[in-house]
């Protein structure tokens, strides 16, 4: 559990966080997004310390950040940068061991620990670990970024704009990763991106950031039906708002008793296949199955029409 | 083909040098035209061989010295507490460099004596430069995201340095080594007219005399020193920035 109060930070002049106020509960996802010179990065790096908030206080765990030395406290968090931010002169084993190194841990303990981890992201530890970050492709370079701030068993993971350098395909890969890693482990994730996208794709909740203002902070169907009037609004506006919402529930959730003809879809598909299966056959309902393979009712377009609107 | 020449022509150099200090005595007919009214082909004044060991200990106390005094003076400016005095300080070293040797030596001899302290004091102020610089240069490019990737893992500042910033910025710190070690192998044959031991003596006889022949001994001797310890140390570098991944970067 993360808690900001009235946070600010004050860069000369310019307020680059502006009385922010939010708290990210346990075993979520959190994404901030704005653009840039939003103060995005700044909350973010004032979780960690890594810039001191001006004003306003930040508890984790209903700790005080600022009770804890700001080594010790950065050394219980993970991070990941943009770029990965790996350290050239390192193996990869090296790398992934930073934190278990600064904290003491056995040799023995801490070998153990970077297998593990390389294997978390299924790279082979006699293939990876004696590699230098440049002989690694850009998505290993990530994988290992990640790796390395999961080091140590964090609970918190800070991300600051985490897959930003990387190419389409292997960004989508990197997105999967995560929420599976997030999933198995059940750790806190904050991530801050500019891609509004990403964070609906990512995050169990968004917080959109502009000026140094939080300007709201909800679970992505809840922005994508109801933005805040302005900036919020038009952000969402960019992207396919009515697929975006599909995307986000499953069949299941609009399951209506009936049949129909047709392939059957499975329960776990999202409105957005749904759909778009419903289109490609050219009809107005589709089968439905369990996990076991039996007809459990039908999915209709009248449905997902009705799932798909804004506020009438 | 550079691949073959390269190993030969070092080789070479060595196997030249080491045959003029050890040997002098084989390099008699090739010298003899260059003296005249039966003046002595070989110097005799001292054993080439120890006058070559002074040199280097010279040059190499002097390179520990300023490299010593640079690295302090370069990671101290790149802090943010030391940041201000980057200007005071390269002016200093750049007036080290600018002031030329021969002026230090003789403000200095009235001050510290004649002998190795004086030539010291002139070594070191004239090899400042290229380590300052190059060390500042060397942690400035050291990547943004790594250093911010160590302070965000929790390395304090100290760890910082020494584990992430000082081996990124190796390389290029080495550089600027090398140049300060080749330009003090050069100035410190002037060490000799202030009565340091060095090659000097076998050149300055050389001129005092009109002993053309002992002009060459020592100008050659000092020349192929200097070439060898900058190839070696170029190499050495290449490994050092090999090992540290940046060669490949910047060979893409």
């Amino acid at each position: 559990m993360i808690e900001l109060e009235h946070v600010s930070r004050r860069f000369g002049e310019q307020l680059a966080v502006d009385d922010v106020s939010l708290s990210v509960a346990r075993g979520t996802i959190t994404v901030i997004v704005g653009t840039s010179g939003s103060g995005k990065s700044t909350t973010l790096r004032m979780i960690n310390r890594l810039i001191e908030p001006s004003s306003g206080t930040i508890r984790i765990d209903g700790k005080d950040t600022a009770a804890v030395p700001g080594e010790e406290l950065r050394r219980g968090i993970g991070y990941v940068i943009q770029g990965n931010g790996l350290f050239p002169h390192w193996t990869v084993a090296r790398n992934i061991a930073t934190v278990p190194t600064l904290l003491g841990w056995e040799a023995g303990r801490t070998e153990k620990r970077v297998d593990e981890l390389l294997s978390l992201f299924s790279m082979r530890s006699e293939d990876f670990a004696k590699k230098f970050p440049h002989q690694l492709s850009g998505g290993e370079q990530q994988r290992v970024g990640v790796a390395r701030a999961l080091a140590a068993e964090p609970g918190l993971l800070l991300m600051d704009e985490p897959f930003g350098a990387l190419d389409p395909i292997i960004r989508a890969k990197a997105q999967e990763d995560l929420l599976a890693v997030q999933r198995r482990l059940g750790i806190t994730v904050v991530l801050v991106t500019h891609d509004m996208e990403e964070a609906i794709h990512l995050g169990h909740k968004i917080a959109v950031m502009d000026g140094g203002k939080l300007l709201q902070y909800a679970p992505p169907a809840e922005i994508l039906a109801n933005p805040a009037h302005g900036f919020v609004e038009r952000l969402v506006n960019g992207v396919d708002r009515p697929f975006r919402l599909l995307s986000l529930s499953t069949v299941a959730t609009i399951v209506e008793p009936g049949t129909a003809d047709g392939p059957p879809l499975a329960e776990t598909a999202t409105l957005r296949d749904a759909l778009s299966e419903l289109l490609w056959l050219k009809r107005d309902a589709l089968p439905v199955a369990g996990p076991d393979g039996s007809l459990i009712g039908r999915v209709s377009l009248a449905a997902l029409r009705a799932h798909a609107g804004g506020p009438a | 083909m550079s691949r073959i020449i390269g190993p030969i022509a070092r080789l070479a150099a060595l196997g030249l040098l080491l045959a003029l200090v050890l040997k002098p005595e084989w390099f008699v007919p090739v010298l003899k035209p260059f003296t005249e009214n039966n003046a002595p082909v070989i110097y005799n004044q001292g054993s080439l061989l120890s006058l070559t060991l002074y040199h280097l200990g010279l040059v190499a106390i002097a390179s520990l010295i300023g490299t010593a005094l640079a690295l302090v003076m370069g990671v101290f400016v790149t802090r943010k507490a030391g940041a201000e005095f980057l200007p005071l300080s390269r002016s200093l070293v750049n007036i080290g460099q600018t002031f030329p040797p021969v002026a230090v030596l003789a403000l200095a001899v009235p001050v510290v004596g004649f002998g190795v302290k004086p030539t010291l004091i002139a070594l070191v102020l004239y090899g400042l430069l290229p380590i300052f610089e190059n060390t500042i240069t060397g942690l400035k490019e050291v990547p943004e995201n790594v250093v911010e990737a160590a302070r965000g893992m929790g390395l304090d500042p100290t760890q910082q340095l020494f584990r992430v910033e000082l081996p990124l910025a190796l390389p290029v710190i080495l550089a600027g080594i090398r140049l300060s070690v080749v330009i003090n192998m050069g100035t410190a044959t002037i060490g000799s007219t202030v009565a340091a031991k060095g090659l000097g003596e076998v050149i300055i006889a050389g001129l005092l005399t009109s002993n053309t022949s002992f002009i060459l001994q020592g100008g050659i001797i000092v020349a192929l020193l200097a070439v060898l310890i900058y190839d070696g140390l170029a190499i050495l570098e290449r490994r050092v920035a090999k090992r540290t991944g940046r060669l490949a970067e910047v060979a893409g």
